[in-house]
């Protein structure tokens, strides 16, 4: 599996780690309410797949990503920075 | 107060000389992290022009030359390598003295991109990766920046901590790229 890195291009799998849901870029406000927040803290989707998940370039750049992937056929379909992202939501 | 040495990281551990191939310290002066403030990139790329002669890189790049070298080092920073860093950087970049922190190293020879293709998993090959050009990338598990500083040279450096498998690492492949050399 590779993963293509905004900032370094293909990478092996194994320069990255992996850290769960993209959904950890969309905090709710802080009084959002019980369900927002019992969304945001544990409840996930297990999709057979696309799903959109956190990524650490640690034996690279260093870089945040948002990867968006295929758990049933392994594609990888898109990666950004996580930091655009963000942008993108404020 | 204790008189202490100071060392270098691989000290007692280069040079080493097998077949055609080099491995040597090098000495790279001041070490200073330069991570751009918001939307002051371009402003601290002509402000290191002024003061070092030398360009912000573009990533994957390496700007300057043996002596003053600025090389990309990851994720919204470089790596100013050489001088001390000029005062008026301070007010578009946030700087992190390095100095001592890292080991550098230089493998130079023929076949010094085929030591490497046992090491990392990237094609550091000439036609792949030019002169002026760095990669941030895994070598043997630790985390290592390269850049090729000439057509058979490239500078490779890990955290001060891990020398001496660095060098372990980088002398066992030498060995073994050497005696299929023949």
């Amino acid at each position: 599996m590779r993963i293509i890195c905004p900032h370094c291009g293909a990478r092996d799998r194994r320069e990255f780690t992996y850290q769960g849901d993209a959904v950890a870029l969309e905090r709710p406000a802080p009084d959002a309410g019980g369900a927002a927040w019992d969304d945001y803290l544990h409840n996930r989707e297990n999709p057979a797949g696309v799903t959109r998940d956190l990524w650490y370039h640690e034996q690279g750049c260093g870089a945040w990503l948002v990867v968006t992937r295929n758990t049933v056929t392994h594609a990888v379909l898109t990666t950004d920075l996580a930091a655009t992202v963000r942008e993108g939501l404020a | 107060m204790a008189d202490l040495t100071a060392k270098t990281p691989c000290a007692g551990l280069l040079p080493l000389s097998i077949g055609t191939l080099t491995l040597t310290e090098v000495d790279p002066g001041h070490m200073t992290a330069v991570a751009p403030l918001k939307g002051q990139t371009s402003a601290l790329s002509e402000a290191l022009k002024t003061a070092h002669g030398m360009a912000l890189p573009a990533p994957n790049r390496a700007t300057g030359k043996d002596g003053a070298r600025t090389i990309w080092f990851g994720h919204a920073h470089s790596l100013l390598i050489g001088p001390a860093p000029d005062p008026s950087l301070a007010q578009y970049a946030a700087l992190t003295d390095q100095s001592d922190a890292w080991a550098v190293v230089r493998l130079e020879g023929p076949g010094a991109a085929d030591v490497l293709a046992r090491l990392t998993p990237l094609d550091l090959r000439a036609p792949q990766f030019k002169r002026g050009h760095t990669a941030r990338t895994d070598l043997m598990h630790m985390m290592a920046s390269i850049t090729r500083t000439g057509p058979q040279a490239f500078q490779i450096m890990v955290f001060r901590s891990m020398a001496h498998t660095l060098v372990h690492d980088l002398k066992t492949a030498i060995e073994a790229v050497t005696a299929r050399a023949g």
